[in-house]
């Protein structure tokens, strides 16, 4: 199952001893997500979630770049 | 929606669109692995956009299509006869097994519960110390490490009641499958993005080189398709076999580390049967006998069905690429999704699934 969607945290909740939970913004639905396996993630970040688990957070750097990318090889085409 | 409504609904989709058909020397057939990619194609009808230009084949990437009849056989004999509570995700629900699916079970009085997410069944077994849970864990290498988790919070908790029935397939084995058979027409791949987010692409190189296909680890919005594709198109212009990544902004090559090493603590590899394309080598995950406890296979032994199923159903052949959904005699005749022959037109990655309701969205009235 490849479903997961890209959700912003908002702030850490209080820690299950065994998980560290999240209160993630999905555009306006908040839910809480298990943040283990992001350690790097802080408020603020956006993660892609995936059964209520963050697996990746997302590089806005890296997210320029698909535009960026586009621009260059649009612009070798002939309009 | 940050982070998806740019790449769903860019402006810049009509003309990467004429991008790929400027560059297309020739109808290049690019394979898209993943079920979630195959509904947003179908959905956004970039197949159709794309129709004399590239000829995308549809992959195996949906692992409730490739679970064997035998597990929902499995899990329909605990709820009913151990009386179990099974939590399965929906589109488990009413994909048949050798007689019944799990729906049925559930209106024969078995104790099944839907959940969206796999914690929820964590919580169950916790809240219900004298109630057995077992929950169907079905997945590809994105789902791993949440059920790894759970089996590893299990552990910790030292719960008696939960154990999993895992149905856990892996991408590259399916891949070398599909390459390896002779009459393959696949000449690049897009390969999943979520779950390169968790593995990293390395061992895709070596799949590219062994086999001489490009390989483009590809995100699922409209825009991601579409690059994916485009950049396929212009490795396969310039003969490079290598692997790119479109999807930048979630997948590093190395992936997600702490989920891998959490993955492989509790699970080990194994040969195992996917539905429609027999046993594949080194397919599948099992637990590892430190975590065997947790298997609902051996806490419920002797649950299997031994009858094949006598369906018509073609879905082998749709899952490897050679049959597309709309070309099968029963596609939304005697095959719907009230009413499937098999698991593709009941999972929400399933192809056929896809074009039914893109398709057909009335019925097929």
């Amino acid at each position: 199952m490849c479903l997961a969607i890209p959700g912003r945290i908002l702030h850490l909740e209080e820690d299950d001893d065994l998980f560290k939970i999240g209160l993630v913004d999905f555009d306006g639905i908040r839910k809480k997500v298990v943040l283990n396996y992001v350690p790097e993630a802080e408020p603020g970040d956006y993660v892609i979630v995936h059964v209520g688990f963050a697996i990746s957070r997302i590089h806005a750097g890296e997210a320029e770049k698909t535009f960026a990318y586009l621009k260059e090889i649009l612009s070798d085409e002939i309009p | 929606m940050k982070y998806l409504s740019e790449y769903r609904k860019s402006r810049d989709i009509p003309k990467v669109l004429q991008a790929i058909q400027a560059r297309a020397s020739r109808p290049w057939n690019i394979m898209e692995i993943c079920g979630g990619q195959t509904h947003s194609i179908v959905k956004y009808g970039l197949d159709q956009a794309l129709e004399g230009h590239i000829r995308l084949i549809h992959g195996p990437g949906c692992p409730v299509c490739v679970t064997p009849e035998q597990k929902i056989d499995a899990a329909c004999t605990m709820a009913l006869a151990h009386k179990v509570i099974l939590c399965s995700y929906g589109d488990m629900l009413r994909v048949p097994g050798t007689k019944h699916d799990l729906l049925q079970a559930k209106a024969a009085g078995a104790d099944i519960r839907l959940v969206h997410e796999p914690l929820e069944a964590l919580n169950l077994a916790r809240q219900n110390p004298e109630r057995e849970v077992v929950f169907f864990a079905v997945g590809f290498e994105t789902t791993a490490p949440v059920h790894a988790m759970l089996i590893h919070a299990a552990a910790q908790m030292k719960l008696k009641n939960f154990s999993l029935l895992l149905s856990h397939v892996l991408v590259p084995p399916a891949l070398r499958y599909i390459l390896e058979e002779p009459q393959c027409e696949v000449e690049a791949m897009l390969a999943a993005g979520h779950v390169c987010a968790v593995t990293g692409y390395q061992e895709y190189q070596d799949l590219a080189e062994v086999y001489g296909k490009p390989i483009v680890v590809t995100g699922f919005e409209a825009l991601d398709i579409l690059e994916g594709i485009l950049m396929c198109v212009d490795l396969l212009e310039k003969g490079r076999i290598r692997v790119e990544n479109q999807y930048r902004r979630a997948v590093t090559e190395e992936g997600n580390l702490g989920a891998q090493a959490l993955v492989r603590e509790i699970f080990r590899e194994e040969d195992v049967p996917w539905r429609g394309l027999g046993t594949l080598p080194r397919s599948g995950l099992s637990l590892r006998k430190k975590y065997e406890d947790f298997d609902a296979e051996l806490r419920f032994p002797g649950v299997r069905s031994g009858s094949l199923s006598l369906s018509p159903c073609r879905a082998g052949d749709v899952l490897k690429g050679f049959l597309h959904p709309v070309q099968c005699p029963f596609f939304g005749k005697t095959c719907t999704p009230d009413q499937p022959l098999g698991a593709p037109m009941v999972s929400s990655e399933g192809a056929c699934m896809a074009y039914y309701e893109a398709r057909e969205p009335m019925g097929g009235l």
